[in-house]
């Protein structure tokens, strides 16, 4: 049934046991029923009531007297809920009846009309009636969209989450950190490590563009695509330009991800990367002063086939950190909209440090979360750290 | 969300204004659509009111800017905040959408 017509046609159930309420209804109802804004079907009691609900889903109301044989109108309401849950009740009572009026609505009647009826009364508390089942349904349809679209985020959600690396691997050249703090509704971050060959290896940290399971699916693509081009190719800017090149084919819903890449050199101690659009390294010494590495004058992944990417190599010290990030950390607001900004993490790193590896990457979060408080962040907030040891 | 539509020629200048983020990006979307004819032969989205744009729509930046390129109208950028000018700069987008400081620079540079 489409909304227009649920709008404009409502069948109600009268139920009453005296035969002449339905002649006098069909009759002062005419107008309504010729115009298709009402349609009347009649049960002599509430059995026949609960059957003719059971077998025509198409019934929006009840409208129904108290006194009836078999099986009441009182009785009826405490029914209803069972075989037709979404359905309201207004019910005709005697005149001063209040007992059973207040039975019936405490039993879940919506309204009561009094005999003998007043039918200009009856119209308008049968369309009031009407109006609420209408706003009940839309509620109970925008609450069912919600538990689809969260489902959809939890299925995104964990795919993003089964991509990550937990296990970081220890060796006196250099320790590894990574962690992702998703936002409440999912974003597109990820990092990687790849082992490579001469014991090298390869880190990404990325961020695509939009949320939910398209960026998922996208996110996995990427992830994929760069796992193979980092065992293939030539240095970081040779791999972006190839995942580059693979992620432009196809791609007419405009999805694009930041990326850095880089490859580290435990031998000489040699850091090279190349930006994809995405924030270049922070390295922090040991001392705690930062140095904010070059960009590479990149460009977002799947903007522009074709695109060359360029390189940038970083000789770092024993003791350096590397910190590669998101800007869901520089980009973090707190209750007076400020952004976190890059020269805080700065700041705090140098008035304190980091020890290790571990340390560097729990300080980002903690930044982030003492900075943001109680004000719900927008995006995944990503960080994956690197410490020369020596 | 809202746009600000008005024209100068065969310009249209659009303004956008406030966040543009994952929760209004497709509104934000449609509503640029809506807002460019087939007889604007230029469009200049102005961002002096738009307070932070997220990768949603950066997204949204990017088709409209496909589109454009594919029927030969004319886009450029202007009038933006230094923290958005950073995200187009560090994105790389603007090595692919012209940036300009004022609407007037935006607007002599599409000859209107």
């Amino acid at each position: 049934m489409t909304a227009t017509e649920s709008a404009q046609k409502h069948k109600i159930l009268v139920v009453d046991d005296e035969p002449d309420l339905e002649p006098l209804m069909l009759q002062r109802m005419r107008r309504y029923i010729r115009t298709g804004v009402y349609e009347f079907v009649f049960a002599r009691n509430g059995v026949e009531a609960l059957e003719a609900l059971d077998m025509d889903e198409s019934i929006d109301m009840v409208l129904s007297d108290i006194n009836m044989p078999k099986m009441d109108g009182l009785t009826l309401l405490e029914r209803i809920p069972d075989v037709a849950p979404d359905i309201r009740a207004v019910i005709i009572s005697a005149y001063g009846d209040m007992k059973n009026i207040r039975i019936a609505m405490n039993r879940g009647a919506f309204d009561f009309v009094t005999k003998p009826v007043d039918f200009d009364d009856l119209k308008f508390t049968i369309d009031r009636t009407l109006q609420h089942i209408r706003e009940w349904k839309d509620a109970l349809s925008a609450r069912d969209k919600l538990v689809v679209l969260q489902n959809e985020l939890n299925v995104a959600s964990m795919m993003q989450q089964s991509i990550l690396p937990n296990k970081f691997a220890r060796n006196d050249d250099y320790k590894l950190f990574g962690t992702m703090q998703p936002a409440r509704n999912v974003g597109g971050d990820f990092f990687d490590v790849m082992g490579l060959s001469d014991g090298k290896v390869g880190l990404a940290i990325a961020d695509v563009s939009g949320k939910g399971v398209p960026a998922a699916l996208f996110m996995m693509s990427s992830r994929t695509l760069l796992k193979g081009a980092a065992m293939r190719a030539d240095g970081p800017g040779e791999a972006l330009s190839e995942v580059n090149d693979v992620l432009n084919e196809d791609n007419d819903a405009c999805m694009f991800v930041t990326m850095i890449y880089a490859v580290y050199d435990p031998a000489t101690g040699t850091l090279t990367y190349a930006d994809g659009g995405h924030d270049p390294p922070l390295v922090v010494h040991a001392d705690g002063t930062t140095t904010q590495l070059p960009v590479t004058e990149g460009l977002a992944l799947g903007v522009l086939p074709g695109f060359d990417y360029n390189q940038y190599s970083h000789q770092l010290a024993p003791g350096d950190t590397v910190v590669l990030y998101t800007d869901g950390v520089t980009e973090a607001i707190n209750s007076e909209e400020e952004q976190l900004g890059l020269h805080r993490v700065r700041e705090a790193f140098e008035q304190n440090p980091p020890r290790d590896a571990e340390d560097a990457g729990h300080r980002v979060i903690d930044l982030v979360n003492d900075f943001a408080g109680d004000v719900p962040q927008f995006d995944d907030t990503t960080c994956l750290i690197l410490r020369r040891e020596g | 969300m809202g746009i600000n539509a008005e024209r100068a020629g065969g310009t249209l200048i659009a303004k956008a204004d406030g966040r543009i983020d994952s929760s209004n990006s497709r509104e934000f979307h449609s509503e640029l659509e809506a807002t460019i004819t087939d007889s604007d032969t230029s469009v200049v989205l102005d961002f002096a009111d738009v307070t932070y744009i997220s990768s949603a729509g950066m997204r949204v930046i990017l088709m409209t800017a496909k589109g454009l390129q594919q029927s030969g109208t004319g886009f450029v950028l202007c009038s933006m905040t230094d923290s958005i000018r950073e995200v187009f700069k560090i994105s790389g987008f603007d090595k692919i959408i012209p940036i300009h400081n004022s609407q007037a620079e935006a607007l002599s540079a599409v000859g209107a």
